[in-house]
């Protein structure tokens, strides 16, 4: 096996490690160190996708992020990932990577046809072809377009793989660890500061890789490893390669995507596969360098054309050649660098220098080497479908807009430079307005809108020696502001070549009746015949053009194409760029993974889960959990093959005759203390508070300011001072925030502290007839009869030697108690209840017993109390003071609460006595009424009244009591069930309540 | 993420805290009279201004505290935080 376009020396790859991998099923190697690119270029592998719209030929462009074509699907550590970058995946051992957006094969492409109708593919082609008629685009036209278009194939598989988020701060951040961000980086680190240093590559250094430039008499390459390798040792240093800022945020927040192991062969289970870092900077150092833009010319997305500082990376990182035959098609002086390593590389360039004849350090030394030159020439069209052949090549006139001669070269290869484009992105997102810079004919930052400070290329200077002047006076001045340290440092000798001006020229023109296409941006297939048609149909915003074209909206956010596609606008325009401006810049600058942003939050981690003390003998028992919040709580206990309905209603029949426990732990607790207690309790409630006697309990309603129903529960005087409040497990932390609110804002004359006590308590609830005689023997030396501890008596005791409070309360409308320990004696307690409650026929019942006991008594919960109801909607209006202000009273009297037909609580049971009546049904007069049929209601709770052995619901409905006795239709379109129910009273089962008095 | 400096805690991230509206509103006295239109005003109308605004937030992952910032709504800068008692201008 030979690797035909590898050099024999060139390169900072491992020679002594190959790795193999795979290509569309073709068995290949390449060296450690390499990218999945440069290992098939070596390959002399170019043709690797086909193009978006066109599917046309793609090969490679560019050897990093500003890569527009070599997407792969590519499957490694045994997962497949789609639309991963050829020039910044690096090789691992059994890679596997195929082509994208080709059917059946990237050398037979089917839908390359639609290269030859491209008069159907215009700009807006998505827009004007597939509307009509609507019907066909969900089954006809997006199926097909997704088919013929799509991008790779995401997996269907559980991600195997480890995610981490990581939080962090630091004095000052450097993003990119070009000559300007070592330099800043450096200069921080030396007075003291806390420095991050972010490396997209994995190898530091940037540019000084690939120039030949020197620093102090060290190579650049030397010069970069020398300041990295003092950084690392330095303890208030992080030195981050493969590590992405794709965003900048609010407050100096930024986000740094880590590629942590998808380089390595074997990882510890445990070690993550990507690492998402919030990082908070007080600083940040942009440095993110620039982008080598192309020169727009005919068929130039043909494989075998390169940016030229790509085809230079190619050579002087992974010792690959791009061809041998190659074309150096230039506006500047700095592809003549590319041209000069190709000829110490033995490889004869031909330089196309769009500029007149002229001289300059690089071109001298060119010329002096011997290397072809012609000035005034530029590539017209490319020739060559699946790798360039040819090149037409012209002289161009004077005015640059037409040719005096044209002629054909062979070429295997054109190396294209269009000048540089500074990576504005991070600077852009932070807030800061870009402003144009004519020198450069680019966009860079103008004031700093947060702590943000581009230096060196990013900032538009491009000489080496700029670059590290700007970098460590930076560095060294925004660290001394943090740190009052300041380490004076030389600014080390540089020795780089220095370039001539640059030639405006960015498109080449086209001679007489040819009409190649001209691609601005690559990977969304946008033309200048495209951006033309655009705004011969009248749009204007570039915002728009770049939405009815897709310009630069592909995942490369058009880094090789934005100004290309601006310049073209501001020409026919006849404007200038700055007057068009640019289209906004959003994170993230790099695609990341969905698994990075996700981190550990899966499966168990997803939320945290809180457990009861007595959880695990739920566990135990055959407990069916059901969330309820964060809180795991038993939805039923299961016995054999028993389904929920079986087991809710037999645990629910056994409270209505014998006596059952329930975990009530859940329900939240707020504790109450301080003199004004009372008051501060009437005011927050809709009910009377200020002469509920110590050791009462006393049911209670809150209402939001718009008098909506907020939650309800019970509140204990425990002592003076002291009460005990619960709410909903579900507003338990809304009711306690409510109450802040008023005590350390609208009140804060009273004297009233609260605090949470939720965790603080186990409870369990004691419910049926037998209760009182199941806790009679749970405090044997108690008093519990009805004069003593009365409904709505409170009491504390001693149980089995714990201290516990004993509440009588009922949510079920049995006989019951509610007994609290501390959460340390949950299980004791628990255990200790279903001991004693044997002789009694006790059982534990579960969440869905809970409900049915509660629906049948007509007791309101969450599905009523939904946010739109008042008190008297669902007939709790006994317990609205009309004596007193509180909270959310004023709002009683709006005329829409007082119409007599809203919509109130009544109950309903099917006319079958059969049909369970789904939740959420509408109540309607006529099942089979015209649409749109008029709601008079809906069904908020359902259950099967274990008293009465048939289906009740509650349900909220218009004129309320008023249509006691009249049918209905319950409607569920969702399950598709039309039930006739006749109206009753919400009080299906004991409605005096002599129950829970008894 | 905006970084919101609690009056009793420092620097803390914007996850540590809820949004609790104009700090400006002024809930009217309790038991007392109060018109239709000022109950409406204070329940129902609010200003949505662009640019400077005093809110609300509450340090519920923190010290729970009811905390005042003023804030740009349009950049999120953050100019002043400052406790429920003290007064922004
Ligand atoms: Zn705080």
């Amino acid at each position: 096996m030979s690797q035909p376009f590898r050099l024999n020396k060139e390169g900072l790859i491992n020679r002594n490690k190959k790795i193999s991998f795979t290509f569309n099923g073709k068995k290949l190697f390449g060296y450690e160190g390499d990218t999945i690119a440069s290992a098939l270029i070596a390959n002399g592998i170019h043709l690797v996708g086909r193009s978006f719209k066109y599917h046309r030929p793609r090969g490679f462009f560019g050897a990093g992020v500003e890569e527009p074509n070599a997407k792969l699907q590519v499957e490694f550590n045994g997962h497949s990932e789609p639309n991963v970058n050829a020039t910044e995946m690096e090789l691992v051992e059994g890679l596997s990577a195929t082509s994208q957006n080709c059917w059946p094969s990237v050398n037979f492409d089917v839908g390359a046809i639609n290269n030859f109708l491209k008069m159907f593919f215009p700009a807006g082609f998505y827009y004007k072809t597939f509307m009509w008629p609507k019907s066909f685009w969900y089954k006809i036209y997006e199926p097909f377009i997704r088919k013929a278009a799509g991008l790779g194939v995401a997996s269907i598989e559980k991600d195997k793989e480890r995610y981490e988020h990581k939080f962090e701060y630091c004095d000052l951040l450097v993003t990119g660890s070009g000559p300007s961000g070592l330099a800043s980086a450096y200069a921080a680190a030396k007075n003291g500061a806390k420095v991050i240093l972010a490396e997209d590559k994995p190898r530091f250094g940037g540019t000084l890789l690939t120039d030949d430039v020197s620093i102090d008499n060290l190579s650049g390459k030397d010069w970069a490893e020398k300041i990295i390798t003092e950084l690392k040792s330095m303890p208030n240093v992080t030195v981050k390669n493969r590590s992405q800022v794709f965003g900048y945020y609010d407050h100096n927040m930024l986000v740094m995507f880590e590629r942590v192991s998808d380089h390595l062969e074997k990882k510890s289970k445990f070690t993550p596969r990507q690492r998402l870092w919030y990082i908070r900077a007080k600083e940040t150092i942009l440095s993110t360098g620039s982008i080598e833009r192309p020169i727009v010319f005919g068929n130039n997305d043909t494989p075998g054309i390169f940016l030229s500082a790509a085809a230079k990376e190619y050579m002087k990182v992974y010792g690959v050649l791009v061809g041998k035959k190659p074309l150096i098609f230039t506006n500047n002086d700095s592809a003549y660098e590319t041209a000069l390593e190709f000829k110490k590389n033995n490889v004869e360039p031909i330089i196309l220098d769009t500029r007149e004849e002229h001289s300059s350090e690089l071109i001298d030394e060119a010329k002096s080497k011997g290397i072809d030159i012609r000035f005034s020439h530029g590539v017209i069209v490319a020739n060559g479908y699946k790798k360039v052949k040819s090149a037409k090549i012209g002289k161009l006139n004077k005015d640059k807009n037409s040719f005096e001669k044209i002629e054909t070269v062979d070429c295997d290869c054109i190396c294209v430079s269009g000048f540089w484009t500074p990576s504005v992105h991070l600077a852009s997102q932070s807030g800061n307005k870009l402003k144009y810079e004519e020198k450069i004919d680019a966009f860079i930052p103008d004031k700093k809108k947060q702590h943000e400070t581009s230096v060196g290329a990013a900032n538009g200077s491009f000489t080496l020696e700029e670059s590290l002047k700007n970098g460590f006076e930076n560095g060294s001045n925004l660290s001394a502001k943090i740190t009052d340290t300041k380490t004076e440092i030389t600014i080390p000798n540089v020795n780089e070549k220095k370039y001539g001006a640059h030639d405006k020229l960015w498109c080449m023109p086209l001679p007489k009746n040819e009409n190649p296409k001209r691609f601005v941006d690559f990977q969304n297939d946008v033309s200048v015949s495209d951006i033309e048609i655009a705004l011969r149909e009248g749009y204007r915003s570039i915002e728009h053009v770049k939405r009815y074209t897709t310009l630069g909206m592909a995942t490369d956010q058009g880094r090789t194409s934005n100004l290309n596609g601006l310049q073209l606008v501001s020409n026919i325009e006849n404007k200038i760029v700055p007057e068009v401006g640019h289209t906004t810049f959003r994170p993230p600058f790099t695609p990341i993974t969905i698994g990075t942003i996700v981190g550990r939050e899966v499966g168990m981690e997803y939320m945290p889960t809180r457990k009861t003390p007595m959880h695990e003998w739920h566990k135990k028992n055959n407990a069916v959990f059901v969330d309820a919040g964060a809180w795991k709580r038993p939805r039923y206990y299961k016995q054999g093959n028993e389904t929920l309905f079986e087991a809710s209603k037999r645990e629910a029949k056994n409270v209505r005759e014998n006596v059952g426990i329930c975990d009530v732990t859940t329900l939240g607790k707020i504790d109450i203390k301080g003199p004004d207690a009372a008051e501060f309790l009437n005011r927050v409630y809709t009910n009377a508070w200020m002469k509920l006697p110590v050791g009462k309990a006393r049911y209670g309603l809150m209402l939001r300011e718009d008098g909506i129903v907020m939650d309800d529960g019970t509140t204990t005087r425990i002592s003076e001072n002291h009460y005990h409040m619960t709410t909903t497990t579900a507003q338990a932390a809304n009711v306690l925030s409510h109450l802040e609110y008023y005590l350390q804002i609208v009140w804060p004359e009273l004297n009233v502290n609260v605090v949470s006590t939720t965790e603080q308590w186990a409870g369990a609830a004691i419910a049926g007839p037998k209760s009182r005689d199941m806790l009679s023997k749970l405090y044997p030396d108690l008093d519990v009869s009805n004069d003593t501890l009365p409904f709505m008596g409170y009491k504390e005791a001693d149980f089995f030697g714990v201290p516990s409070r004993i509440f009588r309360i009922s949510f079920s409308g049995e006989l019951a108690y509610e007994i609290n320990v501390k959460s340390d004696h949950g299980m004791f307690m628990w255990e200790k209840m279903m001991d004693v409650g044997k002789e009694f026929g006790n059982q534990p019942y579960g969440t869905e017993a809970l409900s049915t006991l509660r629906i049948e008594m007509g007791h309101v919960a969450g599905p009523e109390l939904d946010g739109r109801t008042i008190p008297s909607d669902v007939s709790l209006n006994g317990l609205v003071s009309k004596k007193k202000d509180f909270i959310g009273k004023n709002s009683l009297g709006r005329e829409a609460f007082n119409v007599e037909s809203r919509q109130k609580i009544v109950g309903l049971i099917p006319i079958d006595r059969k049909s369970s009546i789904p939740e959420g049904s509408h109540i309607v007069q006529d099942q089979n009424g015209k649409l749109p049929n008029p709601k008079l209601g809906h069904v908020s709770s359902s259950c099967w009244s274990v008293e009465n052995n048939n289906p009740f619901s509650l349900a909220i409905m218009k004129d309320g009591k008023n249509m006691i006795g009249k049918k209905f239709f319950a409607v569920s379109p969702l399950k598709n069930k039309s039930i006739e129910v006749e109206v009753i009273s919400s009080h299906y089962v004991d409605p005096e309540g002599k129950r829970v008095r008894s | 993420m905006l970084y919101i400096k609690c009056p009793y805690c420092g620097l803390r991230a914007q996850k540590e805290f809820s949004y609790g509206g104009d700090a400006t509103v002024k809930r009217p006295n309790i038991n007392e009279e109060v018109s239709n239109e000022d109950w409406d005003n204070f329940v129902y109308m609010r200003k949505s201004p662009r640019g400077k605004h005093i809110e609300l937030w509450q340090h519920i992952a923190g010290c729970r505290q009811w905390i005042k910032v003023q804030r740009d709504t349009a950049t999120h800068e953050i100019f002043q935080t400052a406790k429920v008692t003290e007064e922004i201008r």
